[in-house]
């Protein structure tokens, strides 16, 4: 298991994709399968960036777990801030043509449908958002 | 992230190069914006697009809002990655894909 801690900062975002795709390509992990959970990974960090602590500025923590049987990755995202539960907000009607959508709620949507798992749990302080997906196929 | 702007006459193309995410979506939008002044056609070619955030389809569907009234957008050469993106969404049945 792997953990960075940074300051949750949008400008960050590439230092933890980094951190993220360099373990999933030393697993030989598909082009398009890292696509997704870097997708995922950027909605769940700059969704942190932009409101857990707004308007000031606090850490976020990464971990990163490989598991084996099938072999499937964990992420975690803790952050300190206001106690707030993406995974709460309903789904966007996406067979509603575009020009009538409201605008928000794409990315979070995008991580439920790519990700095997997604869960949310606030405790002792921390929002810790935690996503797995089955790396094999 | 490059964004190369074709313009001719009442047609632009705005080639797109790299990752369209949080980071560099503002770019486009500041650029595309402005370029919009009486474009009739407006077409994205994301052959070199290998990927693309929700912060990134926000600037496309402006983008369809402005061509809505003004004329339309079209969409060609989608990587397979881009495209799992479009179908999750509900992108892939409003944007018209060449």
């Amino acid at each position: 298991m792997k953990e960075i801690e940074l300051k949750a900062l949008k400008e960050n975002l590439p230092q933890v994709l980094s951190f993220v795709d360099g373990q999933l390509e030393e697993l030989g992990c598909a082009f398009r399968i890292i696509t997704q959970i870097d997708i995922a990974v950027e909605e769940i960090f700059i969704n942190i960036a932009s409101y857990a602590y707004d308007p000031e500025t606090g850490p976020a923590a990464i971990r990163v777990e490989i598991r084996e049987d099938p072999l499937s990755v964990v992420i975690s995202f803790t952050d300190s801030g206001k106690p707030y539960d993406p995974l709460a907000k309903p789904d966007p009607d996406i067979d509603l043509p575009l020009h009538q959508r409201p605008r928000g709620g794409l990315g979070i949507f995008m991580v439920k449908k790519t990700m095997d798992d997604v869960t949310y749990e606030y405790k002792d302080g921390q929002n810790i958002l935690t996503i797995k997906k089955t790396l094999d196929g | 992230m490059t964004i190369t702007l074709n313009k001719n006459d009442k047609e632009l193309i705005v080639a797109l190069e790299g990752r369209l995410d949080t980071l560099t979506s503002p770019e486009l939008d500041a650029k595309l914006k402005p370029a919009l002044d009486g474009v009739e056609k407006l077409i994205f070619d994301l052959d070199k697009l290998k990927y693309i955030s929700s912060a990134g389809l926000r600037v496309l569907l402006t983008a369809m809002q402005i061509m809505d009234r003004q004329g339309e957008m079209k969409v060609r050469n989608v990587s397979t990655e881009v495209m799992d993106v479009f179908e999750i969404t509900g992108f892939a049945d409003d944007l018209d894909i060449e």
